[in-house]
């Protein structure tokens, strides 16, 4: 195990991507660039108190869930202060792809969008899961479960098997 | 009998084993803006970048007192990276735009257009005698030499020569803090910590410019 912190750097590099994807299925791909940068802004202010060796995966997601909360309830206090979709250039397949997942998965209710976010999306094992969402590690499989079934039936079709 | 509800539950959904990476324009951008608030709010401890240049690609440091480290590639950027995070902070980013003025004037010198660096310089990676040392070797001007014994001399200890060995060997900033300039008294070029090979270039690309200029 590693007695130093390696450069944040690495961190970026490594995790980046998983995180922005766990962003975009919690919180839908317009406001996840934003949970992005406060996730990774938040965690490189505490980076140096991190313990070596610590599960970085868990700890990024531990601070975007906290962002995603944040956001969720500054979404349910002005309810109205939606933004309008900006232009955006046709997106190409991949994209448009990714999107129509993102917005299936942001149908669900919170609990089983969280669960699946960072169970299958982040890879975190359901007692992780459990630990950062609270209740029983059952409750989280469960929740998850619910959410991947309910997804299968809204976006089960034309899902590259 | 009673038919209970059984959710699947795969261990890896197949709704997400083909999700598409995520594309690397957008984590260029999220990068950038993350390099540009980190700045903002003073989370920037070091910035690095590399270059290109007749000696290998160079890795360029620096924190908000400047330039902190050159490393040629033969010290192995990724390990030097790492003993930076140890040594400094490891709140560390490639962002090479707070490296242009530094990476400027190195090419600059490469180029044999720039006889003088004008960076401001951050001595925190050297200490003592060392950095004693090191802040001499600037009087050493472009195209010249001076032995280990002149520069001990010059550092108030005549008898330190090995010393100023070891410390032209650790020098963190190479190229611009010039210990490629302080040879052997017999005339001898010496080690370099770019390799002997790189202080011959550095001096004859200094001999040639000096030619030309």
């Amino acid at each position: 195990m590693s007695t130093t912190l390696p450069p944040f750097e690495e961190i970026v590099t490594a995790h980046g991507p998983t995180v922005l994807r766990v962003c975009r299925a919690v919180l839908g791909p317009m406001d996840a660039d934003d949970a992005w940068s406060e996730t990774f802004l938040a965690a490189l202010r505490a980076y140096p108190t991190l313990r070596p060796g610590s599960n970085v995966k868990a700890w990024l997601v531990t601070i975007a869930h906290r962002k995603a909360i944040d956001q969720t309830r500054a979404r349910a206090r002005h309810p109205l202060a939606i933004d309008p979709l900006p232009e955006r250039p046709a997106p190409n397949e991949q994209d448009r792809w990714d999107g129509d997942l993102c917005a299936a998965v942001q149908a669900l209710p919170f609990k089983q969008r969280v669960a699946v976010a960072y169970h299958y999306v982040a890879g975190m094992p359901y007692a992780d899961v459990a630990a950062l969402i609270g209740g029983s590690q059952d409750a989280a499989r469960r929740a998850a479960a619910d959410g991947i079934a309910t997804l299968r039936k809204t976006y089960g079709e034309g899902v590259p098997r | 009998m009673m038919t209970t509800y059984e959710p699947r539950e795969p261990e890896r959904s197949d709704l997400f084993v083909t999700l598409p990476a995520i594309e690397q324009e957008t984590m260029r951008r999220l990068h950038d803006r993350l390099v540009h608030e980190a700045q903002t709010a003073g989370l920037l401890d070091v910035a690095y970048r590399t270059i290109d240049s007749p000696v290998g690609p160079l890795l360029l440091a620096a924190t908000a007192k400047g330039l902190v480290r050159v490393a040629y590639a033969c010290e192995d950027h990724e390990k030097v990276l790492e003993r930076l995070a140890r040594e400094l902070s490891p709140r560390i980013l490639h962002a090479p735009v707070r490296l242009d003025a530094a990476a400027k004037e190195v090419d600059e010198y490469f180029a044999g257009r720039r006889q003088r660096f004008d960076l401001p310089v951050d001595w925190s990676l050297a200490r003592g005698f060392r950095r004693l040392v090191l802040t001499r070797l600037r009087a050493i001007g472009y195209g010249q030499t001076a032995s280990y014994a002149a520069i001990a001399v010059a550092a108030g200890s005549p008898k330190a020569v090995r010393a100023v060995g070891t410390a032209c060997a650790t020098n963190p900033i190479p190229v611009v803090v010039p210990c490629h300039r302080v040879v052997r008294s017999d005339g001898s070029i010496g080690q370099y910590v770019g390799g002997v090979e790189t202080k011959k270039t550095l001096l004859a690309l200094e001999g040639a410019a000096k030619l030309t200029v």
